[in-house]
C-alpha cells in the first residue's frame, strides 16, 4: 500500500496510510517573504534505519536481523512496534514532545544500491540517476520569492545545485581578506562568469545579519564529532537571522557500516550520537525560531536486514526518513509498515520500501513552504505526480 | 615579455592542462614541443625519492596493537607515518620536472580511491600509492587493478580482508559470511561502471570469489602483507557475468579481475574518466570513442592512452575551463612561486582549503566537476589563504615579475591590470594568486 493514492490516517496509534478522500492541496503560489525555514541533513553512506528507529515489536525481528538485532538496553520505546535507538536520546525526547515524525520503510525511486546513484536520486528528486543537474531544494528555492539557500560544509550538495540562490559557509581557520581587496577580486571575475558568480553568493551571507562570514572565523576549526556539532550551530544561527536564508542543507558521513557496526556502542552509535547533538545544537540556536522550523534528516537507501560476514550491512533499500521541527505534528511514526517476515523483504534481502520518500519531501514543501501541487509535480519533483504529498504533517 | 606568444601559450596549456601548473623557468623548457614534452614523460619517467624508510615499515607493518595502550601507541605512530608521507609527497609535486606523470598518479590514486576515513589504513595510503600505482603508471590497467586489489591498503578499506565465504572452512566453523563491499566497488568505481552491465547477483559472486583475498598473520598478529588464505575462500563454481569460475583458490580472483579489465565496458569508463579529468566536466563524445578504442587495442597499455588523449585536437581547446580542485591549486601555487612548503606549511595549506590528502568523502574519491570545488565557501577560503600566503611573500617577490615568470604568457589585460593597481605588493600578489587563470586547468 505505496503512499502514491493514499491519504494518512490514524489506525491503532500509528499512523498508517490507509484509502482515504483526497482532498486537493493549495494552489496558492508563494509570492510575499516567508518566515518558514526547512533544513536538510543529507546523510551519506546509507543510514541502517532498522538500527535506528528499531521495530523490536516486529515478530519477526529477531530473527529477521540475527546478529544485528539491539540488545533491551539499546532502545528507548516509542510504542508497541517501534523503539528509538537509545544513541538517539535527544530525539527520542522531541518524539515524546510530539515534534519528531517518522517515516519508516522508505525509499526514493531507485532500486540499486550504489551510493553515488543512490544519492544522485536523493538529491536530485528525479525517477532516475543522472537524469536531472539540479536539486530539489534548489528547485523549490527557485520558486520560492525573497528566499536564499545555503549549504553548510565546504561544497554544496547537488540537492542545493540549480536555480536558486544558493551559498556556502564552513569553519574558516584563516582570518579573512578585506573588503577593498575583495572589491578587486570581484573586478578581476568580471569576465569568469563560474568564479564572478561564486565570488557573489559568497558574499551574500556577509550582507546577511550578524553572523557574516568575516566574524564567522572560528581558529582551530573543530574535526570529528565536535565538528558536526558546531557546524550544526552555525546553521541555527544563521537561519535564525533575519534576512532571507531560509532553506539550507549539510552532509554527514560515517554511516556505510560494513564492518563491526556494533550493538549499543561502536561506529554507528558514535555516529548517531554526533546526528542527535547536532540537531540539538541546531534546535537551541534557532531559539524562537524553532516553531518555524522543519528538519529533514534523509539517506540514499537502508542496508540489509540481516548481517553481512563482517559485523555490518552490506547495501540495502528500505531505511527510516525523520521529519522535526517546533511546529511538526510528530510523536509517531507514519507510513505502511511492511514487516519483517521471509516473505516480506525486498529481494529477499532488504526492508520492503513500501512508502515513497517523495511523498514526505513533497508533503514538508507543500504544508510548510506553501508550495502548490502543480509547482511540486512539474518542478520540483518532476515524474512524481502519482506521488502525492503526505498529510496532516504539521499543526495548523 | 619578448618571446613569441603563440608558443608560450601552448606551453602553459601543456604544463596546466596535463601538469600541476607551471614552475619558473618551465614554459622555456617546454618551448616550441609541449607534445614532445608530454610524451617524452611517458618515455621515461624519473620516479621522485619516495620510498619508505625502514622505521615507516616497522610503524605500519603491525597495524593493530594487542592491547588498548598499544593500540593508541599504533595510532600515533600511523598518524605520524601518514603526515611525514603527504608532505614528502607534496614537496615532491611542488619540485618535479615530471608533472604530467606526477599528474597520472594523482588520477589513478584517485580513482582507486583508499581514505583515512578508515583511521586505520592511514599510514598505509602513501605506501598504496608507491606500490600499486606509481608501478603501473607505465604499464597496463590490468596490472594495476591487480595491484590494487591485492594491496593491504585497499582490502582493509573496503573491507575485504574480513570477507570468509560460508562453507569454506572458517565459514563453516564460526559461521561467518561474506562482505559485499570490495566486490561492489570493483565493478561499479573500479572497471565496468555503474551502468557497466552487472547485477546484484554478479556483486556476491564477486565478493565470493574474492574470498581470502586478505591480510598475512604473523606471530598471531595481523601485518600489512597481502596473503591469500584458502581456509577462507568459497569454494565450488561461481557465475560471474554470465561465465563461469571454477579454477579454485586465488586463480579465481585474477581471471576474474582479468576479464574485468578487458570488458569493454570498463574501457568506456576509463576513457570517459580520463576525458572528465584532463578536458572539460562535460567530456566530449570523440575524445571517450577514441581513448576507449586505443584502451581496447593496446590492452589496456596506459601510455598509448595517455598518448591518444595529448594527440586529440579537444584537448587543445582554448580557453582552460577544468577549475582546479583544492590540491592541484596548492600545489600549483607553491610552484608558481617556486617554494618548497615543509610539512606544518604544506598540510596546514590543504587545511586552510578544507582539504586533507587521501581523505575522499567516499570509495568514489574526490570529486572532478567544477561545481563540487568552485563552492562559494571554498573559492572564499582561496582567497583568504592566498592573501596570507602573499603577505608572508612580499618582502621577496615582486609580483609583477612572479607574474611575467609564472603565468606571463596567459595572463589577461584585466588579471594584468589588477595587479599592476594594487595597493600593495601583498595584495598584488594576492590577485595574482586568485586570479582565474592560476585557478583554471
Amino acid at each position: 500500500m505505496p503512499l502514491t493514492r493514499r491519504e494518512l490516517i490514524v489506525r491503532g496509534g500509528l499512523l498508517v496510510l490507509g484509502a482515504g478522500v483526497l482532498g486537493r492541496p493549495t494552489l496558492a503560489l508563494a509570492q510575499a517573504r516567508t518566515d518558514r525555514r526547512l533544513f536538510v541533513v543529507l546523510l551519506r553512506g546509507a543510514l541502517d534505519g532498522l538500527a535506528a528507529l528499531v521495530p523490536y515489536g516486529d515478530r519477526f525481528y529477531a530473527d529477521a536481523r540475527g546478529d544485528l538485532a539491539l540488545p533491551e538496553k539499546a532502545l528507548i520505546r516509542l510504542d508497541d512496534l517501534f523503539a528509538m535507538n537509545a544513541a538517539l536520546g535527544p530525539l527520542a525526547d522531541l518524539y515524546q514532545q510530539g515534534q519528531l515524525l517518522a517515516l519508516h520503510a522508505t525509499a526514493t525511486p531507485y532500486r540499486s544500491r550504489s551510493h553515488f546513484d543512490g544519492q544522485d536520486v536523493l538529491d536530485s528528486g528525479a525517477s532516475e540517476a543522472h537524469s536531472l543537474t539540479s536539486g530539489w531544494l534548489s528547485r523549490a528555492l527557485g520558486v520560492l520569492q525573497h528566499a536564499e539557500g545555503i549549504a553548510i560544509g565546504p561544497s554544496v550538495p547537488l540537492l542545493l545545485q540549480g536555480p536558486g540562490q544558493v551559498t556556502s559557509w564552513s569553519p574558516a581557520v584563516l582570518p579573512g581578506a578585506d573588503p577593498d581587496l575583495l572589491a578587486r577580486i570581484a573586478r578581476l571575475y568580471e569576465a569568469d562568469p563560474l568564479l564572478s558568480r561564486t565570488l557573489r553568493e559568497a558574499e551574500l551571507l556577509q550582507a546577511d545579519g550578524p553572523a557574516t562570514m568575516a566574524t564567522a572565523a572560528e581558529p582551530g576549526a573543530r574535526r570529528g564529532s565536535q565538528a558536526f556539532e558546531s557546524m550544526m550551530r552555525k546553521a541555527g544561527e544563521l537561519l535564525a537571522g533575519s534576512g532571507s536564508l531560509r532553506l539550507g542543507a549539510i552532509e554527514l558521513g560515517g554511516w556505510d557500516t560494513h564492518v563491526a557496526q556494533g550493538l549499543d556502542r561502536g561506529r554507528l552509535v558514535n555516529a548517531m550520537q554526533q546526528l542527535s547533538a547536532g540537531i540539538d545544537a541546531f534546535r537551541r540556536a534557532l531559539g524562537p525560531a524553532w516553531r518555524s522550523t522543519a528538519v529533514l534528516v534523509v539517506t540514499e537507501f537502508g542496508r540489509t536486514v540481516r548481517g553481512n560476514g563482517t559485523a555490518g550491512s552490506d547495501h540495502g533499500t528500505g531505511t527510516v526518513a525523520l521529519l522535526l521541527g517546533g511546529n511538526v505534528a510528530g510523536g509517531r511514526v507514519i507510513g505502511d509498515w511492511p514487516g519483517l517476515a521471509p516473505g516480506q523483504l525486498f529481494e529477499g534481502r532488504d526492508l520492503r520500501p513500501s512508502n515513497d520518500l517523495r511523498a514526505l519531501l513533497k508533503g514538508v514543501l507543500a504544508e510548510h513552504m506553501h508550495l502548490s501541487e502543480p509547482v511540486l509535480d512539474d518542478v520540483v519533483f518532476p515524474e512524481s505526480g502519482n506521488t502525492l504529498p503526505a498529510r496532516g504533517l504539521f499543526h495548523s | 615579455m619578448e618571446l613569441e606568444p603563440m608558443p608560450l601559450e601552448s606551453a602553459f596549456h601543456a604544463a596546466t592542462r596535463f601538469g600541476l601548473g607551471p614552475k619558473p623557468g618551465e614554459l622555456a623548457r617546454i618551448g616550441k614541443d609541449p607534445r614532445g614534452w608530454l610524451k617524452e614523460q611517458l618515455r621515461s619517467p624519473v620516479v621522485p625519492d619516495l620510498v619508505r624508510s625502514a622505521e615507516d615499515e616497522r610503524a605500519t607493518t603491525r597495524l593493530f596493537g594487542r592491547s588498548a595502550k598499544e593500540a593508541g601507541i599504533r595510532r600515533e605512530e600511523l598518524v605520524r607515518v601518514y603526515r611525514d608521507q603527504s608532505a614528502r609527497r607534496f614537496r615532491a609535486h611542488v619540485r618535479t620536472d615530471q608533472p604530467f606523470y606526477e599528474r597520472q598518479v594523482l588520477f589513478w590514486s584517485n580513482h582507486f580511491t583508499v581514505s583515512i576515513q578508515r583511521p586505520v589504513i592511514a599510514g598505509l595510503v602513501n605506501a598504496y600509492e608507491l606500490e600499486a600505482i606509481r608501478p603501473h603508471i607505465g604499464g597496463t590497467f590490468q596490472d594495476m587493478l591487480l595491484a590494487v586489489a591485492r594491496h593491504p591498503a585497499m582490502l582493509l578499506y573496503l573491507d575485504n580482508a574480513q570477507s570468509v565465504g560460508p562453507d569454506s572452512r572458517l565459514g563453516v566453523r564460526r559461521g561467518k559470511n561474506i562482505n559485499e563491499n570490495l566486490g561492489r566497488e570493483l565493478m561499479e568505481l573500479h572497471t565496468l561502471g555503474v551502468d557497466g552491465g552487472y547485477t546484484q547477483e554478479d556483486v556476491i559472486a564477486l565478493a565470493r570469489i574474492l574470498t581470502g583475498w586478505s591480510l598475512a598473520r604473523r606471530e598471531h598478529a595481523i601485518v600489512a602483507e597481502f596473503e591469500f588464505h584458502e581456509f577462507m575462500h568459497e569454494p565450488g563454481p561461481k557465475t560471474l557475468l554470465g561465465r563461469t569460475f571454477d579454477q579454485g583458490g586465488m586463480a579465481e580472483g585474477i581471471a576474474a579481475l582479468t576479464m574485468l579489465a578487458r570488458h569493454p565496458s570498463t574501457a568506456r569508463f576509463i576513457a570517459t574518466k580520463l576525458t572528465r579529468h584532463y578536458v572539460a566536466d562535460d567530456p566530449p563524445p570523440g575524445v571517450v570513442e577514441r581513448l576507449a578504442s586505443v584502451f581496447v587495442e593496446t590492452d589496456g597499455h596506459l601510455p598509448s592512452v595517455m598518448s591518444a588523449l595529448v594527440d586529440c585536437e579537444e584537448a587543445w581547446l582554448h580557453p582552460l575551463e577544468k577549475f582546479k580542485n583544492s590540491y592541484e591549486y596548492c600545489v600549483a601555487t607553491f610552484r608558481a612561486l617556486a617554494y618548497e612548503p615543509d610539512e606544518r606549511q604544506s598540510l596546514g595549506s590543504l587545511r586552510a582549503l578544507d582539504y586533507r590528502v587521501f581523505d575522499a568523502p567516499s570509495p568514489a574519491g574526490y570529486p572532478d566537476v567544477a561545481s563540487a570545488w568552485a563552492a562559494p565557501d571554498a573559492v572564499r577560503k582561496r582567497i583568504d589563504w592566498a592573501y596570507t600566503l602573499a603577505r608572508r611573500f612580499e618582502r621577496y617577490v615582486d609580483p609583477r615579475s612572479q607574474a611575467a615568470e609564472a603565468i606571463g604568457p596567459v595572463l589577461s589585460p584585466r588579471t594584468r591590470q589588477a595587479v599592476a593597481e594594487a595597493p600593495s605588493a601583498a595584495e598584488g600578489l594576492a590577485l595574482l594568486l586568485v586570479s582565474p587563470e592560476l585557478q583554471r586547468r
